[in-house]
């Protein structure tokens, strides 16, 4: 019960984090590593190529729970991490996602 | 135009960057590599006996030289051998790279013979690490391994090599260049200005240091900074040696085994300046007592580690030299003769009791006996337990980097192969090597690496027949129980040290032990010097488990 209250609660202070990474294979497995440790909930994953190929872009729907804040920092010491930035759970891009999740 | 195999490219990349000693062990998947090695004049290889050995010699030989140093490791059973070495690295911040074989390309997957996911295995271990497809990308894999291992907050990188990719050959016109470190990050101006004030604000100010500041190799500069505002001055136990514990504003190591008044200081600070520590939990004990009256100002190039633990009123993320370096000039010399008559008469009325510090058959004693007979040229490393308790409490240290230990993970078996890899990088010091019975068990292999490489290696062995620190854990906090944590039969140390072709003796029996310790450390060359300690000696203070570090035990 207290779990379904919390997951409601939290439910309203989700944050979209936008990651632009090297884009070969193992970077996915850093960043779910670092997450799947500390038990921090990842309610989303989108990744894709850019256009460029050498680049990845990852798209993470996450509560904002009080371990955020850290949790943003380790990624950002990942050496296949180029930048991160924070947006609010209004983002389009799992937005628009939810059509196929019906 | 260049043309090489893989193998002979790494071995290459490793003579440009300076490296002159590489450990670890051959097997199926690395041999190429070991090949090319063969053709080498100038990298000396040291044959370990277990890749766990060479993962700690080469740690040995970061701890010393404060440089990135290799191990290397085949597929498989090497690559998982090697695993704990690397852990070790991690938490403690030591700059390494492991290479390792791995089955060839189109065998992985397969559950091939000796093959592991040797890259999804080290991915939580390591700061960074790589798997190699092609030949061609060794150029730029090897530089950066080592530039990513030295920059910043330092740390083992894992380089895994395909055996088909150490014989494919590369064609290349020139080298890369030698990897140097990242340039440090900008000083924050505004926050250092505001840290000063703080300072000469203060009225009970601690400087509390951490291996970070060995790290930056910005010991000196620390204790300017603690001279000049009239700092006393707490070290952790990977600080050990950065100001010299009988410098007057030393107030010893903090923590769990700290000495009560260093703890009492803390509760009275009103200021904590903390400069590349990290609060772990045996320097700070329960998080939410710890410096209750105490602001905080961190330094630490982590910005990862500013406002993890405790949350800062000021966090610098900055090299620690250039942040104190900056951060002198805005300090008022200061006397603090109030404050530190009050840390002189907690001193005075809580010290570390060092009960039979006469006798060299005692485990503090022996400790001293040691430290009489040496200079502070002398390097002391430590296995993990009792013992090494005894000897951060105890040993006066001078001088960073003089002090070897496992701090962050703890690792049994870190001592021997780690004063190996200190012989091996210093070879004019004096490598002493304090460890327990239960310790020297762990890696006791390596001594077969000691006497080929005659390296002058004393281990100093504190024999209680047990698993000390789990023992005295049992009798203090799980009803005097103790389980799996007493040996039934006594081992022969002295025989198996001869075994393996080294040196020793026995302060037991001997008629003066002080005379035979002491010929035995300046006897050149390797030498196991034995002493039974009694099992019902306990590491006091100690601050029990999640517990506040006022509430010491002892």
């Amino acid at each position: 019960m207290s779990m379904v209250i919390e997951r409601e609660a939290a439910a309203v202070t989700k944050v979209v984090l936008e990651l632009e990474v090297a884009n070969h294979a193992g970077v996915m497995s850093h960043i779910c590593g670092l997450f799947a440790r500390r038990a921090f909930n990842v309610e989303g994953i989108l990744c894709m190529p850019l256009p460029d190929a050498t680049r990845s872009r990852i798209w993470l729907l996450v509560f904002d729970d009080e371990r955020l804040e850290q949790m943003v920092k380790q990624v950002e010491k990942l050496e296949d991490v180029i930048s991160v930035v924070r947006h609010g759970a209004e983002h389009a891009v799992f937005e628009r996602l939810e059509a196929f999740f019906r | 135009m260049m043309q090489m195999t893989g193998a002979e490219l790494i071995l290459r990349l490793l003579e440009r960057q300076g490296i002159e000693t590489v450990c670890g062990i051959p097997g199926g998947a690395i041999l190429p590599f070991y090949d090319a090695l063969g053709q080498s004049d100038t990298i000396h290889h040291v044959l370990a006996r277990h890749e766990q050995g060479g993962g700690f010699m080469a740690q040995g030989m970061a701890r010393v030289s404060g440089k990135p140093e290799v191990c290397l490791a085949s597929s498989g059973p090497g690559a998982t051998n090697l695993v704990t070495a690397i852990a070790d690295a991690k938490l403690d911040s030591i700059p390494m790279v492991a290479i390792t074989g791995q089955v060839p390309l189109p065998m992985i997957g397969t559950d091939a013979f000796q093959e592991v996911d040797t890259y999804g295995m080290t991915i939580p271990l390591t700061k960074h690490n790589f798997l190699v497809r092609d030949a061609n990308d060794l150029l730029e894999v090897i530089p950066e391994a080592f530039r990513i291992a030295m920059s910043g907050r330092p740390g083992p990188v894992l380089v895994d090599v395909p055996k088909d990719v150490q014989c494919q050959m590369v064609s290349f016109e020139d080298y890369p260049p030698v990897a140097v470190p990242n340039a440090l990050p900008e000083v924050d101006l505004l926050a250092i200005e505001k840290a000063a004030e703080m300072i000469n604000a203060a009225e009970r100010p601690v400087l509390y240091l951490g291996g970070g500041v060995i790290h930056s190799g910005a010991s000196h500069l620390a204790v300017t900074l603690a001279e000049q505002g009239g700092l006393p001055t707490t070290m952790t136990l990977m600080a050990l040696g950065t100001m010299p514990i009988d410098h007057p504003l030393s107030i010893g190591m903090l923590g769990m085994h700290g000495a009560r008044y260093t703890n009492y200081v803390l509760e009275e600070a009103d200021l904590l300046i903390c400069v590349g520590a990290r609060f772990d939990d045996r320097a700070i004990g329960k998080a939410a007592e710890f410096c209750p009256r105490a602001k905080i100002i961190h330094v630490d190039i982590d910005p990862a580690e500013l406002h993890k633990i405790k949350t800062a009123h000021i966090g610098i993320a900055g090299d620690v030299t250039q942040v104190v370096e900056a951060l002198l000039p805005l300090v008022q010399v200061k006397l603090r003769e109030p404050w530190l008559a009050q840390v002189a008469d907690l001193k005075e009325r809580f010290p570390l009791a060092k009960p039979d510090l006469d006798n060299p058959r005692s485990h503090y004693g022996l400790v001293q006996a040691v430290a009489d007979a040496l200079d502070d040229e002398a390097v002391i490393a430590t296995d993990v337990g009792q013992h090494q308790m005894w000897v951060a409490q105890a040993y006066p240290f001078r001088r960073p980097r003089q002090w070897l230990t496992s701090g962050g993970l703890g690792t049994m078996g870190f001592g021997l192969p780690t004063a190996i890899g200190a012989a091996l990088a210093a070879p004019e010091r004096t490598v002493v090597c304090f460890t327990g019975d239960g310790s020297l068990k762990m890696n006791i292999q390596e001594m077969a690496t000691l006497a080929e490489e005659e390296l002058n290696v004393k281990i100093v062995l504190m024999n209680n027949n047990s698993l000390g620190l789990v023992y005295q854990q049992q009798s203090m906090f799980y009803g005097k129980r103790p389980v799996a944590s007493k040996y039934k039969r006594a081992v022969n140390f002295l025989k198996i040290a001869e075994g393996f072709g080294l040196d020793a003796v026995d302060l037991d029996t001997a008629e003066n032990p002080a005379a035979t310790l002491a010929e035995a450390l300046q006897r050149p060359g390797p030498c196991l010097i034995h002493c039974s300690i009694d099992r019902e000696e306990f590491v006091y203070p100690m601050v029990p488990p999640g517990a506040a570090n006022t509430e010491m035990i002892g």
